[in-house]
Formats: structure tokens, C-alpha cells, sequence
């Protein structure tokens, strides 16, 4: 089965290369350009994993975090963080907040895929 | 005539008594002896001369009442004369002397007493001149801790344990009238003033909390224990508070264990942090633009360029990920440049800058330059006007090291300082003729640690250049035969906001304290029941556009002085123009001399009255004919939400009290009587004044009349006629 994933990012210059890079790992990808969007999309389309950054216009990484976490109905929904924000309170902050990872910009391509596939590998499919 | 002392009386009637009876025995006895025809003969013989005895009885005692007289003057009117003349000098407050009169014993007396009064005069004397001594060591002491105080250039306030201010410096003054939100009219003297609350301006709880820090440190036996913290003003400025206690002298605290030691009173550093953390916000803004800007630009090419190295890229997308890292690249130079930019002119602060008028440094310069190189150094086109943010003992370094090389090696005769403006920052020129020389030779000084005579620094030009983000570099004008090094320096963001202005500080300096405050404290008695002599009182005076308020008449003046502790304090002063925003009468302006162009554009009275109410916080109002100028104040009450509860007492009445059978109680009537000087009559400020030396003068005269608390005064005043008139 083909796992589906959320990009919610406001940048679309790592749009561009993370859409390209998840559907050559033969993933369904959708995009979001904000906080609200990402909600909106994740109710949606009920993707398996978001790739969430931190900093968004309307609604930030965290309170999307937040507010998936709060929905009993979208448990299952990984999530992974990705953020400028490279102090260690922000990943403590992300981690208690419900991330099941947190990466900080900038990172390899190899290791995002790596920690995807990881994430998606847990879940029964 | 004298009053016959009753005991001579009695003496001499008893000795008159004695002598009849001695007669009367004597007769007695000898008619005993005498026989029947004897007794006849002697009766017929006597009996005619009765009267005779009788004549000769009065005399004898006469005689005797004479000589008794004499020796009761002697002996019991003398004693009686020393010891009236002994109280008397007993009592006297001058060296006075006894005359030694009468026997030899009374003079010996007298003598006896004058030795002892000589004893006792020496004494107080000497008493008196210790007493002398030590009150002017004392105040010695304290004018010099006030002009201390005065000098220092830190906000500095002294509070006793209930945060009456004893003590502040001009600096504290400057710093209270930035904070102060009334536009001018008390100068921020609304806030600080002698006897005034500093929890006027600092949250009551954080003192209390330092405080007890400070008691907690005590207890655990630290020997100098202090508390800080940081708190917003009204005016939204930020304030850090340093707080030591005033402890207790070491003998008053003796025989109290550690920690139980008195603390009578807080010393207050104020330091304006505002400017200093708003930098700091900047500073960070900066480090996190650096920091997370790059990495999500760093991110984007990262992810952008691990694309680019699949093969199986067909040319659009490989073409839209390059476009992606030249985005991303010219975005990051864009911000780096910025950054760098704004950092320089933010990061300069790092090093402790001073602010310095230019013109200040360019003459310390020209004097420095010309002392160790022993040329002349003339000044030209210097813009006076220009604050300067430098580190001026190396800069000065700097320069004269410069001067001291081109004299030392090219024989440079002449040497000029220029100094001007270049948009944010100022360009001191350091100027000379003659030879010409090498940029390389000349730009090579710069990186040489400076050594010249007998200075010797690790630092180099460069650094002294780079310590004040500036610039430096060696420039010619081959039209003038000159050259120069011209330095690019930062100018001062605050162009010597806080210099003081010139004689402000000079004058009557020691009314910025007043520490029998310490002994001072609020709690317990009631406003009512206080002393007059220890009440804070405002006394005020306005100037109106005629006598009528209820028929619109209204304030175009007000000003008021402080009295605390007994003290007129010529400092604290309020003194304001009101926009009556109506006319004022021609025939009132010879009077007050307030024309309407004076008030133009000054604030109404409703912004003037809530900052005359903080002015008068926690005193009594005191006015002459208060009831005219509350009726004023209280007209606005609807309007403003201002209202007066101070209690008020009135001069006019209070004068009518002391002298009731004086015709005039009109101020300038008293004034005369008192022998008060009265300066800018009719202004309400020169009012003010007059009226509170009229004040200082009526207390003892109250008290006089057993009139001494606040209580007794309002009663005494609504008792006298003119308590009756009515505005």
C-alpha cells in the first residue's frame, strides 16, 4: 500500500525538492502552505506521516502538532518536525508536544527518508 | 515702702510685753517689802507720775525696738536679700555675679556663691562648646555625604523603613522627571521629593521582597548583604533597583545576635536599563537571524542540491532546482550583508563607550598632541554640536601616537585636528603638511602596538579603531599640500540627554535631604492628632481670571511649595500656566501680569490638576484664603475624578487666631508682620512661598496658644469671625 504524506511548509524552495524526493521513494505526497491548510489537509486526507515545520504563517508547527494530538481520531497520524529552531528547548518542546521526530534544518536527504521510512515502518501495513 | 516683716512686729511687742512685767514684778516686790504708811507714801508719791512710767516704758521700748530693728537687718534681712540675689543667678542663662554685702560672714558667703555660679558657667560653657563642636562635625558630615551624593552619577535614593525619602541625588531628580508623566509641570517633583513615598514610583511588594532578601542575607550572616530587581515605570520605562539596607550603627545593635540587626532605612540605585535591554532584544534579534535565517536557506540547498545528484533528472526539474539554490544563495548573501551591516552599528556597545562632547575631545586631543610632541596643533572647522560615543583615553592614545610617529620620523612641524559630521558617524581628521611618504609606510602604523615616551599599550590603532566599530584610513589633498588620518567614529544616539544643566546643581544643595527623617515614623497617630510641627503640608496659590468660579471664572495659575519636617523646601516646587480656554479680563492681567499669550498652548486644567493632586499626596494643603482656591480645585471635581481629601488649613484664619485685634490679615499685612520678604508677589508661586513662611512662623505662635495638632488648628480656625465669610 502506498503511504501518503503531508508536507506543511510555507517555503516553496524545500516544497519543491522534499515533493520531489518522497514521490521517487514512491510515496503520495500532498502539500500544505500553512498552519491551517495543514490541519485542514491532514483531516482530509488522513495522511499516514506530516512532515511539519515549525515556523508557519496562522498557525504554527506547534499548535498543528498540538491540535492533531488532541483528536483521538487522528492518533495514528506520525508526525515529524522540521525546524530552523535548532536550540535544545525547541526539540524538548516539539518531543513533549506529541513529534514522533524532530529534524533540524538543514539536514541530508538520505537520513529524511531514512527517519521516514522508520516511522512508517512501525505501523502495521 | 518695704512690708515690715511680722516676726520684728512680734519681737518687738513680746520685748515690750517682758519690760511691763519685769516693772510690774519689781513694784510688786518692792510694795511688799513696804509698810502700811510707807505703801501710802510711795502710792502718793507715784501715782501722779504714772504717765511719767508710762512714758519711760514706750521709751525703753523704742530704744529696743531701734537696736532690734538693726539687728534683724543685719542678720535676717541680709540672708533673705543673698538668697533672693542667689536665685537669681541660679537661674540665669548668662555668667552673672553676686555684690558681697553686709558682715564679713555674708560677704564670705557671697564670695562662696560667685565661685561656685564661675563653676557652673565653666562648665556649661564647655558643655555647650562640645555640643557646638559636635552638631557642626555632624553637619559637616552630612553636607559632605550630600554633595557626595550630588556628584555621583547614579540615581541614588534614601528611604527609611516606611519609604519616606530622606535623601536624593540631581541624578535621581533627572531620572524622576523622564518617568514623570505630568508634561512638565512638576518636573518629575511629584514623584521624588523629601518626605514624599517612593512607592509612588516602585511597586510597594518589590521593595517589601528585597527587603526581605536583605533580612534573610542578615540572617545568614552576610556582612553586606543587597537585592536587585528589575521593574516598569507608568511611563513604561525599565528600571533596575539595587537595594542596600541602612543598618543600625554597630553600638545601637550591640547585644542583638546576627539577623536581628535594625535596619532603619534603604539605599536606592536606580540604573534606566530601557535602552540598554532594548539593545540587548536587538543583539538577540540579530544572533537569530544569523542562526535560523541561514539554516532553512542552508535546508533548501541542501535539499535542493541532494536532487540535483540523481541522474535520472530530467531538465525541468534539474532546472527547477537550481533555480531553487540561486534563490536561496543570493537570499543568504542579501541577509549576511544586512546583518553585517546593522551589527556594526549595534554591537558597538560592547565596549563601555562614554558619551563625550566632540569638542571635548578634539581640545583634550590638541592639548595631549601638543604636550608630548611639542609642536603646535591648531583646531579647525570643528562642529561643536557633535556627541560623540568613544573610549576616549585610547582613542586619545591612539591619536597621539599617530601625531607622535609623524613628528618622530617626517619631521611634521604642523599639525591640525579637524572634526565634522559624516552621516551617522562624526570624522576627526588628524591634519599635517609637509614631506610626502608612502601609504604603505603610514598604514603600516596602524597595525604596530602603540609606543611612544613613556606610554606603552598592548593595543594598536587598529584595534582602538575597531573597539568603536569605526573606521581609519590615510587620505591626501594634493591641492593643499596637506594629508590626514581620518577617523570614522560613532555618534552618541542620546546627545547628553542627562548632562546637567549649568547651575542647576550648584545651589542650595543641602535641601535634597533631610535625615531626621530617619527617626520619623508614619504608623500610629492619625493625621488629625500629629503635631503641626511634624506634618508635611503643600502650600499653594492660584491665579484665577477674576473672583467669581461659579460665574466662570477659572484657574490660570497654579504653584505650590513643599514643607516637610519644619522646612520650606525651595526645590520641590510646582508651578504651572493654565489654558483657561476662555479670555482673561483686561482689568485682572496688572494684577497676576498672566496675559493670554502666556497660556497659549498650555495644558488645560484637567491635565494640570491630577498632577497637582500628586504633587500634594500625603500633606496637608495649606492656602491664604484656602476657601477661594478650593472652591477652584473643587469645581473641577465632576470633571477630572480629582478629588481633594487632604485636609486644608487657611492662614487668613489661622492669622486671625494668633492676632485677633489686628485689622489686616491680608498676606501682604502679615508678610510685614513677620518680617517675611516677599519676592514675585502675585505670582501664584511667589504667593506660595510668602504664605509658607507665614506658615512656619503661625506654628510656634499656635503653639503658644495651646494649639498644637492638626485637630486643634482646624478648630481654632472654624471658630474665628472670618470663618464665616463664604465664597
Amino acid at each position: 500500500m502506498t503511504h501518503k504524506i503531508l508536507i506543511a511548509d510555507d517555503e516553496p524552495n524545500i516544497v519543491i525538492s522534499l515533493e520531489y524526493l518522497l514521490q521517487r521513494e514512491g510515496y503520495a505526497v500532498v502539500i500544505a502552505r500553512d498552519g491551517q491548510e495543514a490541519l485542514e489537509a491532514i483531516a482530509r486526507e488522513r495522511p499516514a506521516l506530516v512532515l511539519l515545520d515549525v515556523m508557519m504563517p496562522h498557525k504554527s508547527g506547534f499548535e498543528v502538532c498540538q491540535a492533531v494530538r488532541a483528536d483521538e481520531a487522528l492518533a495514528h497520524t506520525k508526525i515529524l518536525m522540521l525546524t530552523a529552531k535548532g536550540r535544545e528547548t525547541d526539540v524538548a518542546k516539539g518531543t513533549a508536544l506529541g513529534a514522533n521526530a524532530y529534524m533540524t534544518k538543514p539536514f541530508s536527504t538520505r537520513e529524511l527518508v531514512q527517519k521516514v521510512a522508520e516511522l512508517l515502518g512501525e505501523t502495521p501495513a | 515702702m518695704k512690708k515690715i516683716d511680722p516676726r520684728l512686729l512680734l519681737a518687738i511687742a513680746a520685748t515690750g510685753l517682758v519690760m511691763a512685767l519685769w516693772l510690774v514684778l519689781m513694784a510688786t516686790i518692792v510694795w511688799s517689802t513696804l509698810g502700811g504708811a510707807e505703801r501710802e507714801a510711795v502710792g502718793g508719791v507715784l501715782a501722779p507720775r504714772m504717765a511719767l512710767l508710762a512714758l519711760g516704758w514706750v521709751f525703753g521700748l523704742g530704744i529696743v525696738a531701734v537696736v532690734l530693728q538693726q539687728l534683724h537687718r543685719r542678720y535676717v534681712g541680709a540672708p533673705k536679700r543673698l538668697l533672693e540675689e542667689t536665685r537669681v543667678v541660679l537661674a540665669a542663662a548668662t555668667p552673672q555675679k553676686l555684690k558681697p554685702r553686709g558682715t564679713a560672714e555674708m560677704q564670705a558667703l557671697a564670695i562662696a556663691v560667685n565661685e561656685l555660679a564661675d563653676q557652673r558657667d565653666g562648665l556649661r560653657a564647655d558643655m555647650a562648646d562640645q555640643v557646638q563642636q559636635a552638631s557642626e562635625r555632624v553637619q559637616q558630615e552630612k553636607n559632605r555625604l550630600a554633595a557626595l551624593m550630588a556628584e555621583l552619577n547614579q540615581s541614588v535614593v534614601v528611604c527609611n523603613r516606611d519609604g519616606r525619602i530622606l535623601l536624593y541625588n540631581q541624578r535621581a531628580r533627572q531620572q524622576f522627571r523622564q518617568l514623570s508623566q505630568g508634561a512638565g509641570a512638576a518636573a518629575g517633583a511629584e514623584l521624588i521629593g523629601i518626605g514624599r513615598s517612593i512607592y509612588a514610583v516602585l511597586d510597594q511588594q518589590l521593595v517589601a521582597h528585597a527587603l526581605e532578601r536583605i533580612h534573610q542575607a542578615l540572617g545568614r550572616g552576610v556582612a553586606t548583604p543587597s537585592a536587585q530587581f528589575v521593574t516598569t515605570t507608568p511611563g513604561g520605562h525599565l528600571l533596575r533597583v539595587q537595594v542596600a539596607p541602612v543598618r543600625e550603627s554597630a553600638d545601637d545593635a550591640a547585644g542583638n545576635g546576627p539577623g536581628t540587626e535594625a535596619v532603619s532605612g534603604l539605599v536606592l540605585m536606580l540604573d534606566d536599563v530601557t535602552a540598554s535591554v532594548q539593545e540587548e532584544a536587538e543583539r538577540d534579534q540579530l544572533m537569530h537571524g544569523l542562526t535560523e535565517g541561514s539554516r532553512a536557506s542552508l535546508a533548501n540547498i541542501q535539499t535542493a542540491v541532494d536532487m540535483l545528484g540523481y541522474s535520472d533528472l530530467d531538465a525541468a526539474m534539474r532546472e527547477r532546482f537550481l533555480g531553487v539554490v540561486r534563490d536561496e544563495v543570493g537570499a543568504m548573501g542579501r541577509r549576511v550583508t544586512d546583518l553585517a551591516q546593522r551589527a556594526t552599528q549595534r554591537l558597538k556597545t560592547r565596549w563601555p563607550m562614554e558619551d563625550m562632547l566632540g569638542a571635548d575631545l578634539v581640545t583634550a586631543a590638541q592639548r595631549r598632541i601638543a604636550q608630548h610632541c611639542d609642536r603646535p596643533v591648531t583646531l579647525d572647522a570643528i562642529d561643536t554640536s557633535l556627541w560623540l560615543k568613544v573610549d576616549s583615553y585610547t582613542l586619545l592614545l591612539a591619536l597621539t601616537y599617530l601625531a607622535h610617529r609623524l613628528v618622530d620620523e617626517f619631521e611634521v612641524r604642523f599639525l591640525q585636528l579637524r572634526l565634522q559630521p559624516a552621516g551617522k558617524h562624526a570624522q576627526l581628521d588628524l591634519v599635517w603638511s609637509g614631506q610626502a611618504m608612502s601609504n604603505e609606510t603610514v598604514m603600516s602604523w596602524e597595525m604596530d602596538t602603540m609606543r611612544f615616551g613613556n606610554e606603552r599599550s598592548p593595543l594598536t590603532v587598529r584595534d582602538v579603531v575597531e573597539r568603536h566599530g569605526g573606521e581609519m584610513w590615510f587620505e591626501r589633498e594634493r591641492a593643499r599640500h596637506q594629508a590626514f588620518f581620518r577617523f570614522m567614529l560613532p555618534l552618541a544616539s542620546v546627545q547628553g540627554a542627562l548632562e546637567t544643566p549649568l547651575g542647576e546643581s550648584g545651589f542650595s544643595r543641602p535641601e535634597y535631604y533631610d535625615f531626621d527623617l530617619f527617626q520619623k515614623s508614619d504608623v500610629g497617630s492619625a493625621l488629625d492628632d500629629r503635631p503641626l510641627s511634624e506634618l508635611a503640608y503643600t502650600v499653594f496659590d492660584t491665579e484665577t481670571t477674576g473672583l467669581n468660579p461659579a460665574g466662570g471664572d477659572a484657574i490660570i495659575q497654579i504653584g505650590a511649595a513643599r514643607i516637610v519636617n519644619g522646612k520650606l523646601l525651595r526645590q520641590e516646587c510646582f508651578e504651572q500656566l493654565v489654558d483657561p480656554g476662555r479670555g482673561i479680563p483686561a482689568a485682572s492681567i496688572p494684577i497676576h501680569g498672566i496675559t493670554e499669550d502666556m497660556v497659549a498652548g498650555k495644558p488645560r486644567i484637567g491635565e494640570v490638576i491630577p498632577v497637582f493632586h500628586a504633587f500634594a499626596q500625603d500633606t496637608v494643603l495649606v492656602a491664604h484664603n484656602a476657601a477661594f482656591d478650593m472652591r477652584f480645585l473643587q469645581l473641577q471635581e465632576k470633571d477630572t475624578g480629582v478629588v481633594f481629601h487632604q485636609p486644608v488649613l487657611d492662614t487668613l484664619l489661622l492669622s486671625a487666631v494668633v492676632h485677633p485685634h489686628q485689622e489686616s490679615h491680608r498676606l501682604e499685612a502679615i508678610a510685614e508682620r513677620f518680617n517675611v520678604t516677599v519676592l514675585g508677589r502675585h505670582t501664584a508661586l511667589g504667593d506660595a512661598l510668602v504664605t509658607a513662611e507665614i506658615w512656619l512662623r503661625l506654628i510656634p505662635l499656635l503653639q503658644e496658644q495651646g494649639i498644637h495638632t492638626l485637630r486643634q488648628a482646624r478648630e481654632a480656625a472654624q471658630k474665628t469671625y472670618y470663618a464665616r465669610l463664604k465664597y
